[in-house]
């Protein structure tokens, strides 16, 4: 029955896919105008502009065209400037895991001492709130102009940006462990460290999992702007580089690979968090 | 023996071979008189000597020698048991040792940094000795940060942003440098084709205009072409700054109605059929700086040889790139995605100056960009003064000193001589702008007879 259900899905995905895939072509078929220039004139510009329109957008076939290219030589570099999209997505990946990593390093154990203590908790709110909405674009210039260096400066907007979820939901895991499970360990008297890494951390474990996942989304979103604006290297660099290029079928190939790639991060963290549910 | 004096003349010192001059000494005299004003034939000369000192330590022997065989027979063999042309040419490359040769220079991928490109794919770079990175950067504030930061140790920038950095105008107050020029005229003003009718700035009222940057050409040319209409640049109509690369995008989504931006963004807006070309900005001022090589005070003072390497690889592109003949093989080298990432075409259009209009017609204006390296002093003063008419500089600007101390005439000469080029002997000139006329002598005089000014 199951089974069924699950393979009823499928072929509705399957379904709206296609769809989905054939509007997109029937929008964007190039209409076939006479041209309406002279030869010489329509030598130096585009086919569209030579049947007096404007270029249009890509169709599904050239995107997949360019998907086929981009994939099937990911890792050639050709110059400080040109390398290849399997490179690109590796450095972008490397900063993210480097500020997410930095960020855990230091959400969880504040996390912790803000969650035990609802003086400290009260007292940071304030700051918590306020430095949590803000954009990574507007931390950028900033960023750049204090640290002086573009690629540190990448990771800490990744940083900045994915420490709130994290903290906020570690906070908020640890002061919600049930107080008989407190009372006892007190009874039992364990030692605070042995009750932070035995009682509390597996209590508030699932909480402080969704706070992680949810920071490696907003990271991973973050990335993608962060490197738009410092460019060099990176998907966010890659997109800027083709719309430059004003290559709308390249940048979709990008924006399928990000999603693909953001999707795969949030499996891992998904495959985490149900490792440490428990059941009551 | 005068240290310039031909070591392969046996006749020297015996008496003035020409006859013109009463005695050798002055002969001579006169000799290295022309030969300094080429410098590449006389550094020659100086490796030349020098190995011929450590051959013949006494100069009778090497007068001997010379009669006995003739001069081009010394010279060839001479030349089989040293390598004389190596050891010129490791002379040409500057006296002292590179004191960097890993390079990071940033670029914005515009055709105004033709010269800095092409160095790179081209060998202008490899050929002083150096391992140059040439980075593409997403913007000029990006760059004007991490050259500060100095991530970069030179960029491309635009020719008012070293003037505005050493004054510490929009960011934070460095010596900054500019040995050389990229581009004279190369931009465009580009309208929206729905404006293809409103070819009179009069009617441009409303108008939302995008320049590159607020310390650029393209906003000063944009606002002076406006105000010589009546319009004023702050009032009548919007002017924002957009990276070039976005210029396009926005011109298709309709969020601006022009922009007086650089190529090759001017003709790929034509090349898809978004905008047109309303005028070429060499038609506001005919002989305008666009971009510059720049670099900080401090990397020239503690790298001066790396530095002048540098310079001389710039100038040498820069050579080669005004000559007409070179300019397809140039578009070809600086397409690729590396680089500018452009259609062939559209490059090629802006260089060899055979493009479309955007109107259905094909325009032939093979100067519409030039590359000459000098760095007039008289272009900074203009910038100077347009930065206080548009309230960007308060006060008082001590014009002829800031010039000298960013534009630096004398290097970029010597550079230019080592290259083989005719540099200007002076460092001023005046120049006309749509009629009006421009002396670097009365800057303030300048300034006070425009009738649109924020000052």
């Amino acid at each position: 029955m199951l089974g069924r259900e699950k393979f009823r899905s499928f072929l509705l995905s399957v379904l709206i896919l296609a769809v989905f895939l054939a509007i997109w072509q029937i929008a964007s078929m190039p209409s076939t105008g006479d041209q309406v220039v002279d030869e010489e004139y329509a030598k130096l510009v585009g086919s569209a502009a030579a049947t007096g329109q404007k270029s249009s957008f890509p169709t599904p076939a050239e995107v997949g065209k360019k998907l086929f290219e981009q994939l099937s030589n990911p890792f050639y570099d050709r110059g400080a400037n040109d390398k290849g999209i399997g490179i690109q997505l590796a450095w972008s990946v490397s900063r993210v895991a480097l500020g997410f990593g930095l960020a855990a390093l230091v959400a969880i154990p504040l996390g912790f001492v803000i969650g035990m203590s609802r003086l400290i908790f009260s007292a940071l709110d304030p700051f918590i709130q306020v430095l949590k909405p803000i954009s990574p674009l507007a931390w950028m210039p900033l960023a750049l102009f204090t640290l002086k260096d573009s690629n540190v400066s990448a990771i800490f907007v990744i940083f900045i940006c994915s420490i709130w979820p994290m903290l906020i939901n570690t906070a908020f895991g640890v002061a919600a462990v049930r107080k008989e499970w407190i009372d006892v360990s007190r009874t039992l008297e364990v030692r605070p460290l042995r009750k932070a890494l035995m009682v509390i951390l597996p209590a508030a474990a699932p909480t402080i999992m969704t706070g992680m996942r949810i920071s490696i989304g907003i990271a991973w979103l973050v990335i993608v702007a962060a490197e738009m604006l410092v460019g060099g290297t990176g998907i966010g660099y890659f997109v800027w580089n083709e719309w430059n290029n004003l290559s709308i079928a390249n940048i979709l190939v990008a924006v399928l690979l990000i999603g693909v790639i953001g999707m795969l991060l949030d499996m891992c963290f998904a495959r985490l968090q149900r490792a440490v549910t428990y059941r009551d | 023996m005068s240290l310039f004096s031909d070591p392969f003349n046996s006749s020297i010192r015996l008496r003035c071979e020409c006859g013109e001059h009463a005695s050798a000494a002055e002969h001579e005299a006169s000799r290295s008189r022309k030969l300094e004003s080429s410098s590449e034939a006389l550094n020659a000369r100086v490796v030349e000597q020098a190995v011929m000192r450590a051959i013949f330590p006494e100069d009778s022997l090497r007068r001997r020698f010379l009669q006995a065989v003739g001069t081009p027979t010394a010279l060839a063999a001479i030349s089989s048991i040293f390598p004389l042309a190596a050891a010129q040419e490791a002379f040409a490359q500057g006296s002292g040792k590179l004191e960097k040769t890993n390079v990071k220079v940033g670029f914005i991928p515009i055709t105004c940094a033709t010269p800095i490109i092409m160095a790179d794919p081209m060998g202008f770079y490899k050929k002083q000795g150096l391992d140059v990175e040439v980075v593409k950067t997403a913007g000029w504030a990006v760059i004007r940060d991490k050259t500060l930061n100095k991530e970069y140790d030179a960029a491309h920038m635009l020719s008012p942003m070293p003037i505005a950095i050493s004054m510490g105008v929009g960011a934070t107050a460095t010596p900054f440098t500019v040995p050389a020029i990229e581009n004279i005229n190369g931009q465009a003003i580009t309208l929206a084709i729905k404006h293809k009718d409103k070819r009179n700035p009069k009617d441009w009222k409303g108008f939302k205009f995008a320049v590159p940057f607020d310390y650029s050409m393209h906003n000063y040319l944009l606002r002076y072409y406006l105000a010589e209409a009546g319009l004023d640049p702050d009032r009548d109509v919007q002017i924002r700054v957009v990276p070039p690369p976005e210029m396009v995008a926005n011109l298709r989504a309709d969020n601006i109605d022009g922009f007086l931006g650089p190529d090759p963004m001017n003709q790929r807006a034509v090349f898809d059929g978004v905008g047109f070309l309303h005028i070429l900005s060499k038609e506001i001022w005919d002989g305008h700086p666009c971009c510059t090589f720049a670099a900080s005070k401090e990397f020239m003072t503690t790298n001066p040889n790396t530095y002048a390497a540098l310079l001389r690889s710039i100038v040498d592109a820069t050579a080669y790139a005004q000559k007409a003949e070179n300019r397809k093989e140039i578009a070809a080298a600086i397409a690729t995605p590396n680089y500018l990432n452009q259609p062939l075409t559209v490059v090629e259009q802006v260089l060899t100056g055979t493009f479309a209009d955007g109107l259905g017609a094909v325009k032939k204006v093979p100067d519409r960009v030039s590359f000459d390296p000098f760095p007039w002093e008289s272009f900074a003063v203009w910038i100077m003064t347009q930065m206080q008419r548009w309230g960007q500089v308060k006060g008082d600007v001590d014009y002829q000193k800031i010039a000298r101390e960013v534009f630096l005439a004398t290097d970029a000469r010597r550079a230019m001589e080592q290259s083989g080029l005719k540099a200007p002997g002076a460092s001023t000139k005046t120049f006309v702008i749509m009629g009006k006329t421009f002396d670097p002598a009365k800057p303030k005089e300048y300034l006070d007879s425009f009738a649109i000014k924020r000052t």
